[in-house]
């Protein structure tokens, strides 16, 4: 019986307990006793307290069966897998899961006399759709085999004890009907709970995104040194051969840094001017009608997926630049198609809605008494902008600006499309730097093997990612936090 | 009189000569700094019609096909030479189809088919995809062997182009993909009217395909589809659910603190990483399969969950305080009172923050590049547990392919991509304009 299959009849024993729960609190509606709670607030008592118990037990049994099993598996996995034709215990074990995962599509007759040669196997499972790795061992299948009927068991047992809880949370719910019982309270504490658990998922995320990279990055750490991954200046990870064991690799995080700041920094050169004045003619000169039109058309720029701007860059941007540069030099360009200054200029372009909306949204907060000091005594416009305004948002601006430059050191697809893949140090923006982003893409996406350092550097340089924005957001929204609170 | 004795007080008190305070030069920069707005915003506003007209005018051609109406012989002795079928209906599968219909279009222009090098040409004049578009015709029905049918087939990718006028065919003939020859067999079929170009419904239809013309978004729109409904599905009631406990219920303590500023951070953490996190919690740990929609909608789900968040909150807030003190005051629990009055005067902005979150998660693609959906998926994911791509995942791939006919696809598959998010963000704002109550 499938855990669906468990789910769905626990799900209709609670509908039935709603409806018998609401029609029986209804009944005893007499009018003789002031009722507490509403008819219905009985039923879904009802309901609650016969679903909630259960659910939480199957998903507690399901895990607790399923690591029992894989535990049991491991244990009777023969020694010498580690000298075998498969590399590590893990992907045995692996395999034995694949048998048993496959056993499921096969019916009663076949279970019986089930080939007991991998290969057989491998190509009766074939033909009902279960693809096998073609390495797999005879000695797997009988450990597959008790892992299966091991798993048939949990799910039996697991099926009947949460029936039983499901009924007997449904008979303790119907015998405390009656016309005082504070179900309302019951129901609406529940509720209260469970909004409380969906306001945790917010922390339970950023927990996960901490721990499953830090504990990938500790593995590697185990493998490269940190001295050698946070200074080496040299990044070239060797993709061996899975399983080969060769790791002699370089994993110096020096050049992508470089290179990921580099693009920022050509990024932010040219959004922040074209930004800042966008949101400062916007907010001092531009006409509401005028502003109605050009605001709206910028933050199409902030709609557009990144996707679309890394094909620009591609498509678009890089061979003119190319062509650009062969037209003046007469020869050969000297700004390659996929180059620092492509990426930076497209990422740049992406950025300008940021910039003006966030700088527009602080220069207007700005007091207009402020504002109308300075032209009183004669300033004109700009110099009010300059003088008086700029200052007072300046601290706002900067935080802004902040907040840019982590998306500008986040930002993936544009430079996976056109920064280039050469991880080197140069100071020339007409060639190409690499991104920790591009790396982390690139160093998993295709077969991988999960344990090789290869691999593992890519959880080294999100987590490196992850604090270095995570800084730069705390401290901007810190700042804008506090200039805020200034003028309100 | 007056006249005269002003005179003379100007010559008396030397009056001082009016300072030069720099009005040309103040107005000038004055001038400059407007000016300098105005570029400002024309660079961007040049930059998003540049961007547009990019991808429009490279891709508006994505949307047809070439096609050639050809009557192809389904010869038996080609199909199935040694009448095998009945006991073998493997003969079916591997039977040479491209040569049928490369023998059809050779009668068709005359070509003996001895001639081997105008052969070649003729057999890159179609795609290859009619070996599965004829097989499923045999397959589905035998007894069509032996008959004549008119059908159309694809023209090969290189011709497609061709046909569009995307070569320039002053270039010599060695250096260009389609031959004088073929050019010419081009001019005779469009002129017979049997070579034209009909409305694309491969782009939405075919799954992956090494070959441009028969490569399409279906298996990626179906892949989309499934991670928006999932999206939709966890992160809208997570989403309210944890913003009503926040702004309802949560008295300022240390633990709404740092639920605060983590959805404010989680909002600004790149998305790549929220790709990691699914690689090693929802593949690794849990043991989800690469690849599926599922793990995709999860990641999404965690993305969009703070921008969803945020909106409600602010949905909420905008309910004045006299609806919650009214509905308390005839007795309503406070839960009854969120339920039953703020959160349906909350609806349309709930909404509205929940659809541009959608349009958030349809166009992100690096996290699904980690989670293994850069995939080559032919056919359709039927469970959102099945291999499947999304659809800026697929603009992605194609736009690594270097083929001229696969800038086409992925401009084009921009092109539907943007219309989607159009779509949404229109739907956002009419709804926001509608429904939105000013208290």
């Amino acid at each position: 019986m499938s855990v669906l299959l468990v789910l769905l009849i626990v799900l209709g024993i609670g509908f039935v307990g709603f409806f018998i729960g609401r029609r029986r609190a209804g009944a005893q509606d007499a009018g003789k006793v002031k009722v507490h709670s509403r008819a219905h607030y009985h039923g879904w008592w009802v309901f609650l307290v016969s679903v909630l118990p259960a659910v939480l037990f199957i998903a507690i049994w399901s895990a607790a069966s399923s690591i029992y099993l894989e535990r049991s598996a491991e244990a009777s996995l023969p020694a010498q897998t580690a000298e075998s034709v498969v590399a590590s215990r893990s992907l045995a074990l692996g395999m034995v899961q694949g048998i048993a995962d496959g056993l499921d599509r096969l019916d009663p007759a076949e279970m019986q006399n089930l080939p007991q040669s991998y290969g057989e196997l491998r190509s009766l499972l074939g033909s009902k759709g279960v693809a096998l790795a073609s390495e797999g061992q005879d000695y797997m299948i009988p450990i597959a085999q008790r892992w299966h009927s091991g798993a048939a068991v949990a799910r039996t047992i697991g099926a009947g004890i949460a029936f039983a809880l499901a009924i007997a949370g449904l008979i303790f719910g119907l015998s405390g009907i009656h016309p005082r019982a504070r179900a309302r309270n019951n129901v609406e504490r529940v509720v209260l709970w469970g909004l409380l658990a969906a306001s945790t998922i917010a922390i339970l995320t950023t927990v996960g995104i901490v721990f499953s990279m830090l504990f990938q990055t500790i593995n590697f750490f185990s493998v490269v040194s940190p001295w050698n991954f946070f200074f080496g200046t040299v990044w070239d990870p060797r993709f061996a051969d899975a399983g080969a064991g060769a790791t002699a690799g370089q994993f110096g995080l020096i050049p992508l840094l470089a290179g990921t700041l580099y693009i920022a920094l050509v990024a932010m050169l040219f959004a922040v001017p074209v930004g800042l004045f966008a949101a400062i003619y916007m907010a001092e000169y531009a006409s509401p009608k005028v502003r109605s039109i050009v605001k709206p058309l910028l933050e199409i720029l902030a709609g557009i997926p990144t996707i679309v701007y890394g094909f620009f860059a591609l498509v678009t941007v890089g061979p003119f630049l190319r062509d650009l540069s062969a037209a003046i030099s007469g020869g050969p360009g000297f700004i390659m198609a996929q180059s620092v200054l492509t990426a930076g200029l497209v990422m740049g372009i992406m950025l300008i809605p940021f910039v003006s909306s966030l700088s527009d949204d602080i220069i207007t907060a700005v007091p207009g008494t402020m504002r109308d000091g300075s032209l009183g005594l004669g300033a004109t416009r700009s110099e009010t902008v300059k003088r008086v305004i700029l200052p007072a948002a300046l601290p706002g601006i900067v935080g802004a600006l902040l907040l840019t430059a982590s998306r500008a050191i986040g930002e993936t697809m544009i430079v996976v499309l056109a920064a280039g893949v050469a991880a080197r140090l140069t100071v020339n923006p007409f060639e190409a730097m690499t991104t920790i982003t591009v790396k982390i893409v690139n160093q998993l996406t295709g077969d991988l093997e999960f344990n090789s350092p290869q691999t593992l550097v890519a959880f080294a340089l999100g987590i490196t990612l992850f604090f270095l924005t995570l800084a730069m957001n705390i401290f901007a929204l810190y700042i804008v936090r506090k200039y805020r609170e200034q003028y309100e | 009189m007056t006249d005269t004795m002003l005179n003379s007080n100007v010559a008396a008190i030397d009056r001082p000569v009016r300072r030069d305070i720099g009005i040309k030069r103040r107005y000038a920069a004055e001038r400059r700094f407007r000016f300098y707005g105005i570029v400002a915003i024309a660079i961007g506003i040049f930059f998003l019609f540049a961007l547009l007209f990019s991808v429009i005018s490279n891709g508006y051609t994505a949307f047809w096909q070439t096609t050639i109406e050809l009557p192809v012989k389904l010869d038996e002795k080609v199909i199935d030479p040694n009448n095998q079928r009945a006991s073998n209906p493997n003969v079916l599968m591997t039977a040479n189809y491209p040569v049928l219909v490369r023998n059809a279009l050779a009668e068709k222009l005359g070509v003996p088919l001895t001639n081997r090098p105008a052969m070649r040409d003729v057999s890159k004049f179609v795609s290859d995809g009619v070996r599965n578009q004829l097989r499923e015709m045999v397959v589905a029905n035998p007894s069509l062997i032996g008959t004549t049918q008119t059908i159309p087939v694809l023209a090969g990718a290189d011709i497609d182009s061709a046909f569009k006028g995307q070569f320039d065919l002053d270039v010599d003939e060695a250096n260009r993909k389609v031959s004088d020859q073929q050019v010419a067999w081009m001019k005779t079929l469009s002129d017979e009217g049997v070579m034209k170009q009909e409305f694309n419904t491969g782009l939405f239809t075919y799954g992956a395909s090494s070959r441009p013309e028969t490569a399409g978004l279906g298996v990626a729109l179906i892949g989309s589809l499934y991670m928006m409904l999932i999206v939709l599905a966890l992160a809208l009631p997570i989403g309210v659910a944890a913003s009503i406990y926040l702004e309802e219920y949560a008295r300022k303590s240390r633990l709404t603190d740092i639920i605060e500023v983590n959805i404010n951070n989680l909002a600004a953490v790149p998305s790549i990483v929220f790709g990691l996190l699914g690689l090693a919690v929802f593949i690794n740990l849990a043991g989800l399969p690469r690849s599926a929609s599922l793990v995709g909608g999860l990641v999404l789900t965690l993305m969009t969950l703070p921008t969803i968040i945020i909106a409600t909150r602010a949905a909420l807030r905008a309910v004045p305080p006299s609806i919650r003190a009214a509905a308390l005051g005839l007795g309503a629990s406070k839960t009854q009172m969120v339920f039953h009055h703020v959160l349906p005067l909350a609806a349309p902005g709930i909404l509205t923050g929940t659809i541009i979150g959608l349009a958030q998660a349809l166009g992100e693609t690096a996290p699904l590049l980690l989670i293994g959906m850069v995939a080559f998926v032919v056919g359709y994911p039927t469970t959102p547990m099945d291999p499947a791509t999304a659809l800026p995942v697929q603009i992605f791939m194609w736009a690594n392919e270097a083929e001229r006919a696969f800038v086409e696809r992925t401009s084009g598959a921009i092109i539907v991509l943007l219309l989607f998010l159009a779509v949404m963000n229109i739907a956002a704002i009419i709804l926001r304009r509608r429904v939105e109550r000013r208290w």
